[in-house]
This record gives C-alpha cells, sequence and structure tokens, in this order.
C-alpha cells in the first residue's frame, strides 16, 4: 500500500463513520418514537378527542388545529410573499431598498421562534384584540414563515430564463403580461416548495403557538365564522407539549410524536415530488 | 435610388455605464430590403440592432444619445410607447426562444397580447404566420404539441413565424442562424429572399458569405463605429476603406 492509498482508504473510512453516525441517530430517534408511540395509536386515538368525565383519549382536536393552522397562515403568507417577492425582483429600482429588505429577511428568518411568539401575543393577541386564536397563532406564523417564502419566490423569479423576458418584450409585451403569462408560470414549483418548507416549520412550531394559540385539546367549532375566529387550542406540536411537560403522559405523547413524525414525512416527501418536477421542466 | 428610409440614426452614441459601445453612428435603413450589419465580436453591431426596438433598455445603466428615428420619430424619446414600438420592430434571437408551450400558442402569444381573442381571428393568423415562415407543412398536424419538441432550426422558424404573428413592419435579426447546422441556415435565408418583399430585415451576422447571399445593403462596425456602408455588392467588391478590406479578407477580427 502506497501513502496515497492509506490517505484514500483512511478517508473513506472517517466519511463512511460520520454518514453511519448520521443514518443510526436519525432511526434510532424515530425508531424509538415509533416503537414507544405505536402501540398508543389507535383509530379511536387518533379520531377521538379527550374527555376527562368520558375517560377517552384523542388528539382530532390537535390533528385538526395542525390544519386550520397550516391552511390560514399559507393563505397569508403566499398572496403577500409572493407579491412582495415579485414587486422586489421585477419592479424595485432602488438598489438599497432590495439589498436591504434580502438582509432583513436573512436575519429574521434565523431569528429564535420565541421571538415572533412574544411579538405575536403583543401585537395579534393583545393590541388588535384577536386573543388566544388560531386566527392570532395562524398570523404569527405567517409572519414568521414571510423570510422563506419570500425568498424562495425571488430564487426562482430570478431563475427564470432570459430568453422569456426578451422573447415576450420583444413582442410588444408589457411587464406585467410577461410576468403573469410567463415568468411566474415558470416560477410556479419554486413558490409551491417554499410554501411546502413554510408548512414544515408551521406543523414544527411549538413556542410561538403556546403563546398565541392556546393549549385547549377540545374540539372547536368551525360552523360559522364568529366561532371559527374565536377558536382556540392546540396544535399537534403543542399537544406533545402538554402531555409530555404538564401531564408526563408519555404515552400520548409518543404517539402524538409519531403522528408529528408522519406528517413531516408526508411534507418532505410533497417538496421532493414538487422540487423533481421542477428540475424536469 | 428612389427607396424609403424608414429608420435612421444620426450621430448615435451608446453607453453601458461607463462604457462607450456605439461611436457617432450614421446609418440609414431602407424600406423592405435586407440591411445586413457585419464586423468582429465586440464592435456594437448587436448593440445597434438592439437600440432599434430598444431592447437594451433591459440592461441597467445603458443609455442612449444622439439620434436614431423610425418613420422619423425619435425612439429614444421620453415617454415613447416601448412596448407599441416592440410591436412594430419585431425581432429574432440568436437561440431559439420559444415559450414552454404549445406551437400554436407560440404564434398566438402576441396577438392575443394585443387582444385577439376571437378563435377563427387565432387561428387564421396562425397558419399565415407559420406559411410566412415556411414552416407550416411541418407543424400542421401538431399545432398543439410542445414547441421545445421541435429541432434547433424548426425552433428558429417557429421564431420567426412568432415574430410575424405580430404583424411588424420590421424584423431584427440578432445572428439568428449562428447556432444552426447549414441546411437549416439554408431554409431560413430563402426564407429571408421571400419576407424582404413585404418587410424591412437588419440582419446581423458573422457569416459573411451569408450578408453577401441575403442582403443588398451592408454596414461594417468596428470597435463601435460605422467603418463604411454601401450597396453589399459594392461593398464586398470594391471595399472603400482599408479595415474593411481587411476584414473581408479575414485579416482582421
Amino acid at each position: 500500500m502506497t501513502p496515497r492509498h492509506i490517505r484514500d482508504f483512511a478517508a473513506k473510512a472517517l466519511l463512511w463513520l460520520s454518514a453511519g453516525a448520521v443514518s443510526a441517530l436519525l432511526l434510532a430517534l424515530a425508531g424509538y418514537a415509533g416503537f414507544r408511540g405505536a402501540p398508543e395509536l389507535s383509530w379511536k386515538f387518533l379520531t377521538g378527542q379527550e374527555s376527562i368525565l368520558g375517560g377517552t383519549a384523542g388528539i382530532l382536536p390537535s390533528i385538526v388545529n395542525t390544519l386550520v393552522v397550516i391552511a390560514v397562515s399559507l393563505a397569508v403568507v403566499l398572496p403577500v410573499g409572493v407579491g412582495a417577492a415579485v414587486y422586489l425582483t421585477e419592479y424595485a429600482r432602488n438598489h438599497l431598498f432590495v439589498e436591504g429588505v434580502a438582509f432583513a429577511a436573512g436575519v429574521l428568518s434565523g431569528v429564535p421562534s420565541i421571538l415572533y411568539a412574544m411579538i405575536g401575543a403583543l401585537v395579534f393577541c393583545d393590541k388588535l384584540g384577536l386573543q388566544k386564536t388560531l386566527l392570532a397563532g395562524s398570523l404569527t406564523l405567517s409572519v414568521m414563515t414571510l423570510p422563506t417564502v419570500l425568498r424562495t419566490t425571488q430564487e426562482s423569479l430570478k431563475a427564470a430564463p432570459r430568453s422569456y423576458r426578451e422573447g415576450a418584450l420583444g413582442l410588444g409585451a408589457g411587464k406585467w403580461l410577461m410576468i403573469r403569462t410567463l415568468i411566474l408560470p415558470a416560477s410556479v414549483d419554486g413558490i409551491v416548495t417554499g410554501c411546502i418548507l413554510a408548512a414544515g416549520r408551521v406543523v414544527g412550531e411549538t413556542a410561538v403557538l403556546m403563546y398565541t394559540a392556546g393549549l385547549s385539546m377540545v374540539m372547536q367549532d368551525f360552523s360559522s365564522l364568529q366561532s371559527a375566529l374565536d377558536a382556540s387550542g392546540a396544535t399537534l406540536s403543542t399537544a406533545l407539549y402538554v402531555y409530555a411537560k404538564e401531564r408526563a403522559d408519555f404515552g400520548a405523547a409518543f404517539a402524538v410524536a409519531t403522528v408529528l413524525l408522519f406528517l413531516t414525512a408526508a411534507i418532505n416527501f410533497l417538496a421532493a415530488a414538487v422540487g423533481r418536477r421542477a428540475r424536469r421542466v | 435610388m428612389s427607396e424609403q428610409i424608414i429608420l435612421s440614426a444620426r450621430g448615435l452614441d451608446f453607453y453601458y455605464g461607463p462604457v462607450q459601445a456605439l461611436r457617432s453612428i450614421h446609418l440609414d435603413i431602407p424600406a423592405k430590403k435586407v440591411t445586413a450589419l457585419i464586423g468582429p465580436s465586440g464592435c456594437g453591431k448587436s448593440t445597434f440592432l438592439r437600440c432599434l426596438n430598444r431592447m437594451n433598455d433591459l440592461i441597467p445603466g445603458a443609455r442612449a444619445e444622439g439620434s436614431l428615428t423610425f418613420h422619423g420619430e425619435e425612439i429614444y424619446q421620453k415617454g415613447r410607447d416601448v412596448a407599441a414600438l416592440r410591436r412594430r420592430i419585431g425581432m429574432v434571437f440568436q437561440k431559439p426562444n420559444l415559450f414552454p408551450m404549445s406551437i400554436y400558442d407560440n404564434v398566438a402569444y402576441g396577438p392575443r397580447l394585443h387582444g385577439i381573442r376571437s378563435r377563427s381571428a387565432l387561428d387564421e393568423t396562425v397558419e399565415r404566420s407559420l406559411r410566412a415562415a415556411a414552416i407550416w407543412e411541418e407543424v400542421a398536424n401538431r399545432l398543439k404539441r410542445p414547441a421545445l419538441g421541435l429541432s434547433g432550426g424548426q425552433q428558429q422558424r417557429l421564431c420567426i413565424a412568432r415574430a410575424l404573428a405580430v404583424e411588424p413592419e420590421v424584423l431584427l435579426m440578432d445572428e439568428a442562424t449562428s447556432a444552426l447546422d447549414p441546411i437549416s441556415t439554408g431554409r431560413i435565408e430563402t426564407l429571408l429572399g421571400t419576407l424582404k418583399d413585404r418587410y424591412t430585415i437588419v440582419l446581423v451576422t458573422h457569416n459573411m458569405r451569408q450578408a453577401a447571399r441575403v442582403s443588398s445593403r451592408t454596414a461594417f462596425f468596428l470597435n463601435g463605429e460605422v467603418v463604411e456602408r454601401g450597396p453589399t455588392e459594392r461593398l464586398f467588391s470594391m471595399p472603400r476603406d482599408r479595415r474593411t478590406e481587411a476584414y473581408l479578407t479575414g485579416c482582421l477580427g
């Protein structure tokens, strides 16, 4: 063996070891949660709700709340984020302004979420009088995910082929028409990927929702607009916190963790599938 | 010679930021003729071409000084409707730049842009444009198929069809055959022969033979200036400037 062979071998062994350690750790984590959670999972647990009098446990309210929070926060962050991205990339002329917003967005996407929790509690719950509701939580989360959606959209707008722009403008298209008919359609996959990343952060967020959306685990009433606006309660990740920290019911906590794992995996698969489609085009 | 001048540059200077790309250009483009712009890379011929439909506006820091007119009206006039100008002065680019849509929708993009909605009117425009660009026979039975599935030469003729569909007066061609094989190039040159009766064509090319074959007027650019211009036959057979001769005989550029 020459020294070159030894170096090659050592490098390969090191890389293999670190890759192995990472996969083992991840598999062990997911496996342990699944191992502890799976026995607790049942149809009744997934579709029921908690009742102290009835002595039942169930997380349907939290599942519904999670989906509601995802939907509402995306419905807010999508138009605002995409609109701002289009303005900043296509229209804004002031370089300092564009750079400033990009810098701020970069900083904000790295800020600990507890800061958003505090601001959400102060602004949405208190100043705007929304109280601790799913609406206040969703709005806070849309503020938190705005930098992500803004940035992924800006990047995909910039990646739209220059030839589309030249082709459309060369035919006498106005700017907005060019954006609407060619640039936005070409960016749609990037925008969707940004939304899925945002949804992933929403699913995983706990601190913000504890402060802004409440911890109730009772089924909320979404049948009328008024009651839906007043709805308040725990999503899956806040429910996990409640089970583990306040009730020391680790069986239920692991069951919720398993559901969360599946949900996160589903969101990631979705993101990967959309990304593949984007690359194919 | 009684020819109508449609585009006219008088002392046109052009800058990319601090870099001057065109110096005091004086050049007339006659209507319904093919005018070739030749010269080595970086000589300003493409810059001049892109001034004519203000495609240079896309580049930050680009600005023009002096006079450049289309039908006697300043192209760089403040408040000029650039979209309307580009509708009358169409462009075909170096690489085919079709949109990710069907063949039909590519050609119909321009007419729809300008407000044509009626199905029959669109059908008619699409067919007429495809025929004019000599590609109708090849695509008539697959108009709904993706345009990007065509060969490079077909794509470029489709780009010409797309440009013709908005019924421009002028067609600018920026090295439109440089990415194509000789057979496709030949097809497009033949096509230019049929188009020049109805359109004013300005052609940037690196291919001297192409300029000689298809154009009736030629302008030779060097270092941002027009060194020599005149009827193609005269300019190629009896260049008056030493530098033109050097370029044509391959000693320059």
